[in-house]
């Protein structure tokens, strides 16, 4: 557990004249600074549009329409904050945030674990059992891959339409439910698992259920972790399907209320609201990785083999 | 408390290759059988099939009287210990070897019971709470034992369990399993490639090669009397020295015993060879030239490597020697510790 808090820690000060022995190989002094300044500059890029956009966020909506806005917060953090969450928005029928993150949550919990579950079952099967048509279903699974969500789009509408689930929490996750990729990750990491592994399990009386809940299960924790942090994340930004499926304000998610609160006219649009309603878009997503890094790095560098 | 018998069992896989091609063993209860036989000579399919991993394609295999060929290996009442270990590294090393009782519905004190006796007969109790990955080659070879012994099963089965272990470790676990086995009176099959192994452990020595039994016997029977020149070549380290005989006569033979039936071949055990002219003066043996080729003293022992009789022999020699490379030695073995082999390999 040290690797994960090392790359959390505060960056640590240069090395000392004599900490050579901290140098990798061929590395000068120099090259270190350069490679601080460069990683610093990154940071910057990347940090002060969010940083801008939360000083905005705390600012009234008559001084971010004055520019220049200025660098440092200002003093409406709780009223626009609690304005946001709890009041509602004008331009988005009044809806408050609190509902938009709670429909965005729902739906990216959904995607995510509908996704886990469905994925880790079939990998289960395709791997595990011999059954006629195997290796065709393998390819089908896998030839989706190529297909971007986009190209089934109207089919998938017109059946969401018919099954009259427009503006239904069903309909916003079971379309995007299904997924390939994480299909194939769970079928790669499932064919690393010895054989004799397997075989153990049979001969301690093990069934199949009993395999997968107490050996497999258990064994692809790490991946089931990585995965969900990609996979909320993945739910969480959806854009096109949201839009499509969703009529009503109140079962938007935050993406796509955010586009709805901006108007073509600046004046109309309560700019205010606007950088509150960013600033918590980012939040979730921020925490699950922030939490869940541990389990995340690990899913990615080692198997507990 | 059971017996294994296998009864012109064969082993076809779906490419048509046939990997085990009618091998039949009664293994008596209590025994531990032993199959020794190089790699792809079907042991391990065969171990397999007893276990219940593999479908027999023919013939029938029973544990304890009951035909088993239709059941899994559950309910076969079976526990393997398998040569990677195979234990669930998630698991500390109380869990894994509560995992097969836990699945059987024993009640949880009877399982807490029995884990920390076994615990005890292996020396495993400080380990109980560490993970797979904790422990050492020789610790985790434990613990596969441990998971079989806990289950008490009617049947255990090794394959190749000390492969994976160091030289002196292999050694001192090949004791243990011995005598484990002795002690708990378990009806045993043990699958190895290591001669060694497989003479020190076996009441029922299986030699088996290309799909076939080439000999089942008690261990020292087989060593004495090989049935066939692979046999010879396969037991005894170093093996039996093999010379072609040319009608009934041996290059470089001083002597040469009658040569018994038609046997193209002659064999001898670099043990059983006496090196210089005042080895023995009986005349009842085959006495032979050899040219040491190479020395290899060993310590308690040295081996010479020699050309001779048209072919390379093995000779041994108690401690050391001051033979040289290059060295003309009169070779000696007596009649009674001669083989002879037919043209088809079979022993006449």
């Amino acid at each position: 557990m040290a690797e994960p808090k090392a790359l959390m820690a505060e960056p640590k000060a240069l090395p000392p004249a004599s900490g050579h022995d901290k140098l990798m190989i061929g590395q000068s002094k120099a090259g270190i600074y350069v490679a601080h300044a460069i990683l610093i500059l990154g940071i910057v890029i990347v940090a002060f549009p969010i940083y801008y956009t939360f000083v905005a966020s705390t600012h009234s909506l008559q001084t971010i329409l004055r520019p220049p806005l200025p660098l440092l917060p200002g003093d409406r953090f709780v009223e626009n904050y609690s304005e946001a969450l709890f009041g509602g928005v004008g331009r988005i029928g009044g809806v408050s945030v609190t509902t938009l993150l709670f429909n965005t949550t729902i739906v990216a919990l959904g995607i995510a674990i509908g996704k886990i579950i469905i994925s880790i079952l079939s990998a289960y099967a395709i791997v595990f059992f011999r059954f006629p048509l195997r290796m065709v279903f393998f390819w089908l699974i896998f030839i989706t891959l190529m297909l971007p969500v986009e190209v089934r789009i109207l089919p998938t509408y017109k059946v969401m339409v018919d099954l009259g689930l427009i503006d239904t929490y069903t309909g916003l996750i079971v379309p995007l439910i299904a997924s390939a990729t994480a299909t194939l990750l769970f079928r790669q990491f499932f064919l690393t698992i010895p054989g004799e592994l397997v075989e153990a399990a049979r001969v301690d009386g093990a069934g199949p259920w009993r395999f997968f809940k107490d050996i497999l299960l258990p064994l692809s924790r790490t991946n089931i972790a990585a995965l969900f942090v990609i996979l909320f994340i993945y739910g969480w930004t959806q854009y096109l399907w949201p839009l499509l499926v969703t009529n009503r304000n109140d079962m938007n998610t935050i993406v796509i209320a955010l586009k709805k609160m901006i108007s073509f006219a600046d004046a109309d649009t309560e700019w205010h609201l606007v950088m509150v309603t960013s600033m918590l878009a980012i939040v979730p997503p921020i925490l699950v990785v922030v939490l869940m890094q541990r389990w995340f790095v690990r899913g990615l560098v080692d198997t507990e083999k | 408390m059971a017996t294994v018998d296998l009864k012109d069992v064969r082993k076809v896989y779906a490419g048509g290759v046939e990997a085990v091609k009618g091998v039949s063993i009664a293994i008596p209860d209590k025994a531990l059988c032993v199959l020794v036989g190089p790699s792809g000579c079907g042991k391990s399919t065969l171990l397999r099939m007893i276990a219940g991993l593999e479908t027999i394609s023919a013939g029938t295999c029973s544990i304890d009287g009951k035909v088993v060929n239709a059941i899994g290996p559950t309910e076969r009442d079976i526990a393997m210990v398998f040569q990677n270990y195979a234990l669930y590294p998630h698991m500390k090393v109380y869990d894994n070897m509560a995992y097969g009782l836990r699945n059987r519905g024993t009640p949880k004190d009877e399982i807490d019971k029995r884990v920390r006796a076994t615990a005890q007969t292996l020396e495993l109790e400080h380990l109980l709470e560490r993970r797979p990955r904790e422990l050492s080659g020789g610790q985790r070879q434990r613990v596969a034992m441990g998971r079989a012994i806990v289950r008490n099963p009617k049947v255990f089965l090794f394959d190749e369990p000390l492969s994976n272990l160091d030289a002196k470790l292999r050694g001192q676990m090949r004791v243990e399993i011995k005598s484990l086995q002795r002690k708990l009176g378990v009806t045993s099959v043990y699958v190895t490639h290591d001669q060694l192994e497989a003479m020190t452990l076996a009441d029922v020595l299986v030699v088996m090669n290309a799909g076939l039994v080439e000999q089942l016997g008690a261990p020292l029977d087989i060593y004495e009397k090989p049935a066939s020149t692979f046999v010879a070549s396969f037991i005894g380290a170093p093996p039996m020295n093999l010379l072609p005989l040319r009608g009934g006569q041996l290059e470089d033979a001083i002597t040469l015993p009658e040569v018994s039936g038609n046997a193209t071949m002659i064999g001898f055990r670099p043990e059983d060879c006496e090196v210089g002219a005042d080895g023995a003066t009986s005349s009842d043996g085959l006495r032979l030239m050899a040219r040491v080729d190479g020395v290899e003293p060993v310590g308690s022992e040295s081996f010479l490597y020699c050309a001779a009789g048209g072919g390379k022999i093995v000779v041994r020699v108690a401690g050391r020697t001051e033979v040289l490379v290059g060295d003309q030695l009169p070779i000696f073995a007596r009649r009674e510790k001669l083989h002879f082999f037919g043209s088809d390999g079979k022993r006449v």
